[in-house]
């Protein structure tokens, strides 16, 4: 009757455990020994069959034998095999001695792999594991969605800008910078306030001076910028009266500055008219007299 | 007498929800929006009006309500004199840093396998930031990498975690002991991807600017970012890297600027730019099973409120 069920199931009817690619058919049954579909290793056209399976970790042996063929419940025998591969083949030698060569052998090599994966399993689970967290779909948008109104309202640009100015203002940056309007604004300013303050300023200004030209003779070997030699005139008779208040705020440093920008083209927007103020060794002597 | 009646309008007024057909019941809607916006207009008018009328004598003018005028007053905000919180900065665990014994040096590195974007944005990540180095991760636990790199003198350790290769997570580790701080990075932006952008970062230290850290957390946040970053800025390069928070998100730009005049600066944006939000902190170094969490980003504990922050 095996041979009927094959005729019927294996090769012209529909078996539903059969599943056909270009080059072979697969069989999805449980306890196939190979997983192909063919008249030796289909569980239900032969009657004296058996397969390994594991469960757990543990591997076991299933047996199926004509004479429980009626018996659906207590159809398939089952073994647990030792831990040990030796003695666990022992164990399937003993068990399926006098079956046919094919079965036992197909069990073997079914028993081999898959305690290779076994193995391979457990030493995984020992390295480090992917740990995959589901996003949550409305989580992420709300959180995009905030994010993104919270850019608008940190308005960055302006943040920085203004801590850019506030930083200069406490002069952080020291002398690298020389802006002689700044300079003679807070002069303004002081000498709008109290009068007397402003003489304290000057005095001040003298102190700085005095400090100053003992660096401006330090960096005197320092080449200038002869592209700056228009703004340079330009400025220079506009800025003869202030110069006296404004000898602290020379700067040597915009040489490094200099140096630091013709590298970069970048920042230079020529759209904005630049101007940056320096001064030449040449015209210093006569300044100061 | 009569009962007076309390609240029965006369005539009684349909709710616009209450009709049942849709596109009436749209187009009533709209039809009501119209007439609120419409009042709105008139009543805005007439206070203009009343404010011009009063001249001098007009009430200052309201301020408008922001999520930030607005936002839950946190007890952690750090005051800028406490002296607790100073005390407490001086012996933490950035203390050798702000007293320049340590200089920072960093080692930038991803998760297994990083594809293009992730590799590209680590280059760019080890230009901005000065003293670091990028390596590549092949399957190395991180728990073993760590001695490794307190043997070689790191400071700090980035990790960038890639998700469908966008990088979506970051995790900052301070080095010999210090706190480990895991974030959710998005808006990743290349250099090449910024519009308008400048030249390539130069070699020169940038300065650092951090914004709105108020809380005590935000506070240590701050200073795991500053412990970042040298700590004598050359003015020379003029480069700021800017973390700014805002509303719990870290924006992290990095800028080229130029002053103008004493009132005007221009920025120009040079090198990547991305935006955190911090998950967790965790005490010691990483460490998933045993570390101890000084703060987690609870969900449903901490999302409740929409003026509540944490940073």
């Amino acid at each position: 009757s095996s041979q009927v069920v094959w005729d019927t199931l294996g090769n012209r009817q529909f078996c539903s455990y059969k599943i056909t690619t270009k080059t072979q058919n697969f069989c999805r049954n449980e306890y196939n020994l190979t997983g192909l579909c063919n008249r030796s290793s289909c569980p239900l056209a032969n009657s004296q069959y058996a397969t390994i399976r594991e469960e757990k970790g543990r591997c076991y042996l299933y047996m199926k034998t004509i004479e429980r063929a009626a018996f659906p419940r207590r159809l398939w025998e089952r073994v647990l095999l030792n831990k040990n591969y030796e003695k666990a083949l022992e164990q399937i030698d003993e068990n399926l001695i006098y079956w046919p060569r094919f079965i036992r052998h197909k069990c073997k090599q079914r028993f081999t792999k898959i305690t290779q994966y076994l193995i391979r399993i457990r030493k995984l689970t020992l390295k480090r594991q992917r740990k995959l967290v589901p996003l949550r779909r409305k989580i992420e948008r709300r959180e995009n969605r905030r994010e993104e109104k919270a850019l608008i309202a940190a308005q960055l640009e302006n943040a920085i800008e203004k801590e850019l100015l506030e930083r200069l203002k406490q002069d952080t940056y020291g002398d690298i910078y020389n802006f002689p309007i700044h300079a003679f604004d807070k002069a303004l300013q002081q000498q709008d306030a109290e009068s007397e303050s402003e003489s304290d300023a000057e005095k001040e200004e003298d102190d700085d001076e005095d400090e100053d030209m003992a660096k401006r003779e330090f960096v005197e070997a320092d080449d200038s910028e002869l592209s700056d030699f228009e703004d340079m005139d330009k400025l220079e008779t506009s800025s003869e009266e202030e110069q006296e208040e404004e000898e602290e705020v020379e700067k040597k440093a915009s040489h490094s500055k200099s140096k630091g920008k013709t590298p970069l083209k970048g920042p230079t927007r020529r759209k904005r008219p630049y101007i940056e103020i320096e001064y030449e060794e040449e015209t210093e002597p006569t300044a100061k007299t | 007498g009569p009962p007076a009646p309390e609240r029965v309008l006369f005539p009684p007024t349909f709710s616009v929800s209450e009709i049942k057909n849709k596109q009436r019941r749209h187009f009533m809607f709209l039809r009501w929006k119209q007439q609120q916006r419409k009042e709105k207009l008139a009543a805005k008018k007439k206070r203009r009006k009343e404010r011009e009328a009063l001249g001098d004598k007009a009430p200052p003018k309201a301020i408008p309500k922001t999520i930030e005028n607005q936002r839950i007053y946190d007890e952690t905000t750090v005051d800028p004199n406490d002296e607790e919180v100073a005390f407490d900065e001086a012996t933490d665990e950035f203390a050798p840093y702000f007293n320049r014994q340590t200089v920072p040096k960093i080692l930038i590195t991803t998760s297994d396998r990083p594809r293009g974007r992730t590799v590209r944005f680590c280059e760019q990540l080890s230009t901005v930031i000065p003293n670091s180095h990028v390596y590549y991760r092949r399957g190395l636990a991180l728990k073993r990498i760590i001695p490794q790199c307190i043997a070689r003198d790191f400071t700090d350790l980035i990790v960038i975690n890639e998700d469908r290769k966008i990088p979506n997570g970051m995790l900052l580790s301070h080095l010999p002991d210090g706190p480990t701080a895991h974030f959710r990075m998005s808006s990743v932006r290349l250099r090449k991807e910024i519009k308008r952008k400048g030249k390539e970062p130069t070699e020169h230290i940038p300065e650092v600017i951090l914004n709105n850290f108020t809380t005590r957390l935000g506070h240590s946040i701050g200073r795991m970012f500053a412990s970042l970053f040298p700590h004598d800025p050359q003015f020379i390069g003029r480069q700021v890297a800017t973390f700014h928070n805002q509303r719990d998100y870290i924006f992290f730009r990095f800028h080229r600027y130029i002053f103008k005049s004493e009132k005007k600066v221009g920025i120009q944006e040079l090198g990547p730019r991305f935006t955190l939000k911090l998950r967790s902190l965790q005490k010691g170094t990483f460490d998933s099973k045993f570390g101890e969490y000084e703060w987690i980003h609870k969900r449903r504990e901490m999302d409740t409120s929409r003026r509540k922050f944490h940073l």
